[in-house]
């Protein structure tokens, strides 16, 4: 008896999903993409041209935002992990006081937009600061200018180390305990253990927190436009070459586009490559148990964490100050007295922002939360030519710098059959493509911890294959993609550097109604929306840590 | 309703792996038929081509006489219980069990009762409503089993149900899986690669290496007349020692020393050639007397409780490993000179190669 031999059939449900999804990709991401590309090499005439590129090489001044940004990612990055890789360790190995509350305040510290750190630190430390004045009303120095390179170093560090301390502590918290009595029993202990030991072992962490912390200090924009002064990083000449007041060129600012795109992609692949030599796996058992420490050293280490803590947080507690501050009727100088004033100029002017934060970030989330999920199942479950096609475009945008994305989607969709510039929809569209990427790694991580038999035993008990997904699946993973979600809501509130490219009046946002208050020197109402934008990730970050229970952070 | 399993040729390819060359078996409706082999051998992979988890290359896998290759998993109504359970961790103990009477659409009363039945079957019923993450391993695999079994599947599989469990109620649990077994009758395809389990549990036994089945039968046959060198050393303990077997007209013996030999019965199907004795521990005795036998010196003794297992170190060189009741006077300590005997008629002889089973020829 031959039985002819039939082969499963192509038009399965997920291959019909992976193919939508491979189909977005294309129609928003890899369609703008190639038009930027086009773009950064099109004259306006029509013709092939590399004028742009040369332009950019030929030129000290565009090199010089280059190399500038260069050095402002690698100061931040260093100092990123000299703060936070200690911070991280002190944190784990010893006992603090009230460190629930401390690692809410040091989490809280990255979750503001960095510009809005640069605002409150002008107004503290610049020229007219406060504590500029107070200082040398009283001494007789010259206190040292925020502005430049040394401000935007502050702002981003004191944005970004939470991010290694995040990645640290969960490296440590993997390390099994008797690795570390293991090295002590055979006399290695105190500093020498924390490099021979604990620094190897938490390397893989350390170094994809040195990418993110890289990757985000060179995509900054608002930082360096604002505490810059005329130290210029390429952020913000592409931002001035696409929307500024001179000179615009659409096609220089897509030049520039793509050399930043190149640059961090090199970046990407030089991080994979050294953590490659960093890959190993630990299961840990008994986590380290928090010490009791006495005397100086303990105090050393309290003043160390909450030190750290105030100054990256002073920005905001400044600025929620200022808020109630009571200003002149136009909200830009502040008078003597309290009052609700900014508030109430604020959300008159700016009605529309609370609204569209929770529109745009609302729809966003929900849509990168159902595409993620779907990703992560794809690329974990249903491995093929076309679900890896998704895995790598899917990561295509951790290595682009916001504003880039922004200039992309504006250049493909200005123009028939598909016209979304200005609407509150391109603005979705772009925080779906930034933020995916996250949203995926942490969906497939928590994927990777879920069983293949856990589904078989849903289809061998007569479950189909969506309704295993659907009744299995996603149930187990609620926790984890619920606090993926909040964790992309407020990086999405946040945003800046995308939005302001692809914003109009009809879709101002919380963080952009702060920028433009900022920028026309409405101090107060800035100062009032900041507070609410605050309030706004405080709340959501509670909610985050209700829900994720204690788990890891996946930023 | 319970059904036969017939497997005609089937065959497993990884890429460029060729797991399961060419495989045929026939598991009996309602029996207890496991596979059994070293990590590796494609046990695994077969049960999970039972399944429908694994995609079949060549053959055919029929469920009675239905033909059952291109049939979805889910409508195979299998009954499956893995390895680390697969329990739902989001469900509680009774929605687990109730799971796929849900999915086959019966009603709430049908799908209480019968849950309820199999709840108190497997002696669950008082945890039935918390969550999975609450239960010892044993409970969860009381579980798992209700589970399995509660849809009335024509075929419950087994991968390795034990091996997360420790050894006592690993010995508790397969008591319990043979017992539900024989009281549904259900046929049942059992993996594991631990040879005592396998024993306990089963009422036949196929050995797997390397993709082919070595032998099958039942657990005494196996043990006591294993079809080769690796079956034989698979299952049980065994000393492997290459001899002479020397045919003489009508009587054929194995030279086990120069003062020592075996007679050999069959002389007319065999002819004077090399041949690999497989003898197990306990095929030696320890001689009382100081002569006949084997020479041996004692290398190290270790006291078990029942039995008493020494090393030893034949005249001939080759080392053994001897098993014997415990005596009560005090046991040969190490160094001690001692004679032993081999019991002939339990003993393995295979062709050179460890291919054939001599006896079980002619």
């Amino acid at each position: 008896m031959k039985i002819p031999k039939k082969k499963r059939t192509p038009l399965e449900v997920w291959n019909l999903i992976a193919l939508s999804i491979l189909l977005l990709y294309i129609l928003f991401l890899v369609q703008p993409l190639f038009n930027l590309l086009k773009s950064s090499v099109i004259h306006s005439d029509g013709g092939f041209t590399l004028e742009y590129f040369k332009k950019f090489f030929s030129q000290k001044y565009y090199l010089s935002t280059l190399i500038n940004s260069f050095k402002v990612s690698t100061a931040v990055t260093v100092f990123s992990l000299l703060i936070g890789i200690p911070l991280a360790y002190f944190y784990n190995l010893y006992e603090i006081k009230g460190k629930k509350p401390l690692e809410i305040l040091i989490i809280l510290c990255s979750m503001s937009a960095p510009f809005i750190g640069a605002y409150a630190w002008i107004l503290l430390l610049g020229r007219q600061g406060l504590i500029t004045k107070t200082i040398e009303a009283i001494l007789p120095v010259t206190v040292p200018r925020i502005y430049g390179f040394n401000g935007i170093v502050l702002v981003l560090v004191t944005r970004l180390f939470p991010l290694v301390f995040l990645y640290v502590s969960g490296a440590l918290k993997s390390i099994d305990n008797s690795l570390l009595e293991a090295s002590e029993n055979l006399g290695v202990s105190g500093m020498r253990r924390f490099f021979t030991v604990v620094m190897p072992l938490c390397m893989p962490s350390i170094l994809a927190a040195a990418l993110l912390v890289f990757m985000r200090s060179m995509a900054d924009f608002g930082t360096p436009l604002l505490i810059g002064e005329g130290y210029r990083t390429f952020p913000v000449e592409i931002y001035n070459q696409y929307v500024g007041e001179t000179s615009v060129n659409h096609n220089f600012a897509a030049a520039i586009s793509v050399v930043a795109i190149v640059i961090t992609a090199l970046v990407f692949y030089l991080q994979k490559f050294v953590a490659s030599h960093y890959r190993f796996s630990m299961n840990s058992l008994n986590t380290i148990e928090r010490k009791k420490i006495h005397g100086i050293k303990n105090v050393l280490i309290h003043f160390y964490a909450y030190f750290l803590v105030f100054i990256s947080l002073l920005p905001q507690i400044y600025l929620f100050y200022m808020s109630f501050r009571k200003t002149s009727s136009s909200g830009s100088v502040f008078t003597k007295g309290f009052s609700l004033d900014s508030y109430k100029i604020a959300l008159k002017r700016m009605s529309s922002a609370i609204p569209n934060t929770i529109f745009i970030g609302g729809v966003s989330v929900l849509v990168v939360l159902f595409l993620a999920v779907l990703v992560a199942y794809l690329v974990v479950r249903r491995e093929n030519v076309i679900t890896n096609t998704i895995d790598t475009l899917s990561m295509l945008p951790y290595i682009i710098p916001g504003s880039v994305v922004g200039i992309a989607l504006v250049i493909t969709f200005s123009k028939r059959p598909l016209v979304l510039t200005g609407t509150a929809t391109i603005m979705i569209i772009a925080m779906i493509v930034r933020r995916i990427p996250y949203t995926i790694r942490s969906s497939v991580a928590i994927l990777q911890q879920i069983p293949m038999s856990v589904e078989e035993a849903g289809i061998s008990l007569g479950a189909s294959k969506l309704q295993t997904f659907f009744k299995i699946t996603v149930p187990m993973m609620k926790n984890g993609i619920l606090s993926g979600g909040i964790l992309s809501w407020i990086t999405i509130i946040t945003e800046l550097s995308t939005s302001i490219i692809l914003y109009t009046s009809h879709t101002v946002t919380l963080t952009l109604s702060i920028y433009i208050f900022v920028v026309r020197g409405t101090e107060g109402p800035a100062a009032a929306m900041a507070t609410i934008l605050t309030l706004f990730t405080t709340l959501s970050l509670i909610l985050f840590i209700k829900v994720s229970d204690g788990k890891e952070m996946v930023m | 309703m319970s059904v036969d399993i017939t497997i005609k040729n089937a065959v497993k390819i990884y890429g460029q792996n060729v797991v399961i060359p060419n495989l045929s078996v026939e598991v009996k409706k309602g029996e207890f038929f496991t596979l059994l082999g070293p990590s590796g051998c494609g046990k695994t992979t077969l049960l999970r081509m039972i399944a429908g988890f694994n995609t079949i290359e060549g053959g055919e896998f029929y469920f009675g006489d239905k033909l059952v290759n291109d049939l979805n998993p889910s409508k195979r109504n299998i009954g499956m219980v893995f390895q680390n359970y697969a329990i739902f961790p989001h469900l509680t103990v009774r929605q687990n069990v109730a799971f796929g009477l849900k999915t086959r659409k019966l009603s709430a009363e049908e799908v209480r009762s019968k849950t309820d039945e199999f709840l108190a079957l497997m002696q669950i019923a008082e945890y039935a409503e918390r969550l999975p993450e609450k239960l010892s391993g044993g409970q969860q695999q009381r579980v798992a089993l209700a589970r399995a079994l509660v849809i009335q599947p024509d075929v419950l599989l087994m991968d390795e149900p034990l091996s997360n469990l420790d050894a006592k109620l690993r010995v508790e649990m397969r008591t319990v899986i043979k017992e539900i077994q024989n009281k549904l009758n259900i046929t049942t395809v059992y993996v594991t690669h631990d040879q005592e389990e396998a024993m306990a549990v089963s009422d036949r036994i196929a050995v797997m290496e390397k993709g082919v089945i070595q032998q099958i039968g039942e657990p005494k046959d196996l043990y006591q007349r294993p079809a080769n060198r690796f079956v034989a050393g698979f299952i049980g303990k065994t000393n492997m020692i290459t001899r002479n077997l020397v045919v003489e007209g009508n009587t054929a013996t194995l030279k086990i020393s120069d003062s020592y030999a075996l007679d050999f019965p069959g002389s007319e199907h065999h002819t004077s050639q090399q041949v690999l004795l497989s003898i197990r521990p306990e095929d030696y005795q320890i001689l009382e007397e100081d002569e006949g036998g084997l020479a041996a010196t004692v290398d190290d003794s270790i006291f078990l409780g029942l039995m008493t297992n020494y090393f030893v170190t034949l005249e001939t060189g080759e080392r053994a490993d001897i098993i014997q009741e415990s005596p009560l006077k005090s046991i040969y300590k190490r160094g001690s000179r001692i004679r032993v005997k081999i019991h002939r008629e339990k003993i393995n002889v295979f062709s050179e190669d460890g291919e054939r089973n001599l006896q079980l020829e002619g």
